[in-house]
């Protein structure tokens, strides 16, 4: 914790800078992790509806993957995936370049 | 000097708000303080404040909406009783932890159950760990007196911490008073302008409110609480002390009364502590009994020192506790008997739960009690349960 602010150091009760979840991994919480079959999914947007954690990443109208920061692995997108295009695999079983979603 | 009127309870800490005029005031209706917004509510319908009034569902709502405000950069207030201080319980951490400095009128009233809407101390005590500064009442003029003060105990820069004012349901909130009141402008020019520590609304200069932390960032938030309230006494102390001298009504931490000489000491909170001076006088005229009374403004912070230095002199102390701390006794007896370190005759008196009536007879008794045991040296039991049928 040596690289923490001190107690005198930080504002009382609040944070002096905006923006700070994007510093919080909550992705580390997964045990599951999403796989998305491109070639079945039809970018009916459903997963992005779903979602509880608004991970999934989407481009120019279709899914391009999720946000593995703050995706916690629940499956949520893999019950609603009306062409069963994402599966959801033990991540400890997982290289770190599957891990895209 | 100010104008002299009669007001209730309700009306006085109403009149005070009025004064002060908050930028934003969120309430709900809860028996006895129902009619403390109810006049605010006019106060606004009839224009006399700028305030932005919002009728919540809940008193949970309440909090929520007076903290938005807050960190927001409002000058913000509410107030409530019993259950509804129950049930902004989550809220009242969050308001104190974010270092929201509302004010909040706590119109003191037992806990259900059974159901009761009479004057005891439950609500407050239960909100005592809460990071509020709790400040207990005599009588209306001090309702009105603590209301002002407050906003500025609240809002002084290096406490930032949410206040609440206490008075005692219906034999305060429900009893008319001949009180002094400030003109709008001294009151206005005592507590000046709010000038909030940051803005949810200061868009250039984006902070992090109610923010996620963990092992690494909590505990030193709750220090920061710790460090604040210490400070708090002086603070408290020197706000009285410019009060008194705009007023000629000066407070502090405690009110002792006719202690410096007294044999037996009744310690107390809020409006009883008024019948126990009217006490002391009588039975120093009529028995040659040397009473005295000590008043607990501040519960919160406990100003524990300056009470050990009031005791010191092996007085005989009695407790009064309109509250109970089930499978410990009374909360303030054992703050109380924790500052003196146990060395003077000391008694428990629990009394006055869901609103029964301690009078000036009753606290003669105890007086009385306290004197006898001094004499005799036999303090058993410690804790007493005044008037309760066996």
């Amino acid at each position: 914790m040596a690289d923490l602010l001190k107690k005198s150091e930080m504002k009382p009760g609040t944070v002096a800078e905006g923006g700070t979840m994007a510093k919080l991994y909550t992705g580390s919480w997964r045990t599951y992790c999403p796989v998305t079959d491109f070639e079945k999914c039809v970018h009916c947007m459903m997963c992005w509806i779903c979602c509880p954690d608004s991970a999934i990443l989407v481009k120019e109208g279709k899914k391009v993957g999720t946000d593995m920061q703050y995706c916690k692995g629940c499956g949520v997108c893999a019950a609603v995936c009306p062409t069963d295009a994402i599966t959801m695999r033990l991540e400890s079983e997982m290289g770190p370049d599957e891990r895209k979603g | 000097m100010g104008e002299r009127m009669a007001l209730t309870g309700n009306d006085s800490a109403a009149y005070a708000l009025k004064q002060i005029n908050p930028d934003v005031v969120a309430a709900y209706p809860i028996t006895p303080q129902t009619e403390l917004m109810h006049k605010f509510a006019e106060y606004v319908a009839d224009g006399e404040v700028v305030t932005e009034f919002v009728p919540v569902e809940s008193e949970h709502s309440a909090m929520s909406a007076a903290i938005g405000a807050s960190l927001a950069g409002a000058r913000s207030c509410t107030a409530t009783s019993s259950q509804g201080l129950a049930l902004m319980w989550e809220m009242l951490y969050i308001a104190a932890s974010c270092r929201c400095p509302i004010v909040m009128p706590v119109v003191n009233r037992a806990l259900s159950g059974p159901i009761n809407i009479h004057c005891d101390h439950s609500d407050g005590m239960g909100a005592r760990d809460s990071g509020w500064i709790q400040l207990y009442c005599e009588n209306c003029q001090e309702s009105y007196d603590n209301t002002i003060q407050a906003i500025r105990i609240a809002e002084h820069p290096d406490v930032r911490t949410p206040v609440m004012v206490c008075l005692d349901g219906f034999i305060l909130s429900h009893t008319l008073e001949a009180l002094e009141v400030m003109d709008d402008g001294v009151v206005r020019q005592f507590i000046g302008d709010y000038r909030p520590a940051g803005s949810l609304l200061d868009v250039d200069h984006p902070e992090t409110f109610g923010a996620f932390s963990l092992q690494n960032y909590y505990f030193e938030f709750k220090k920061q609480q710790v460090d604040a309230m210490a400070g708090v006494p002086a603070i408290i102390e020197e706000i009285g002390e410019q009060y008194g001298k705009l007023t000629g009504r000066s407070y502090g931490l405690l009110d002792p009364y006719r202690c410096d000489d007294a044999d037996v000491i009744l310690v107390g909170l809020g409006s009883t502590m008024g019948t126990a001076k009217q006490a002391a006088d009588d039975l120093r005229a009529d028995e040659g009994l040397k009473c005295g009374a000590l008043k607990v403004r501040s519960f919160r912070p406990f100003p524990g020192e300056q009470l050990r230095r009031l005791l010191k002199d092996g007085a005989a102390v009695g407790i009064l506790d309109r509250a109970i701390s089930f499978g410990l006794g009374g909360p303030l007896f054992h703050e109380v008997r924790s500052a003196c370190g146990g060395a003077a005759t000391m008694l428990n008196f629990i009394y006055g739960l869901g609103g029964r009536d301690l009078s000036l007879d009753g606290i003669k008794d105890l007086f009385r009690a306290l004197s006898e045991a001094k004499a005799t040296g036999h303090a058993e039991p410690v804790e007493r349960y005044v008037g309760v049928r066996e």
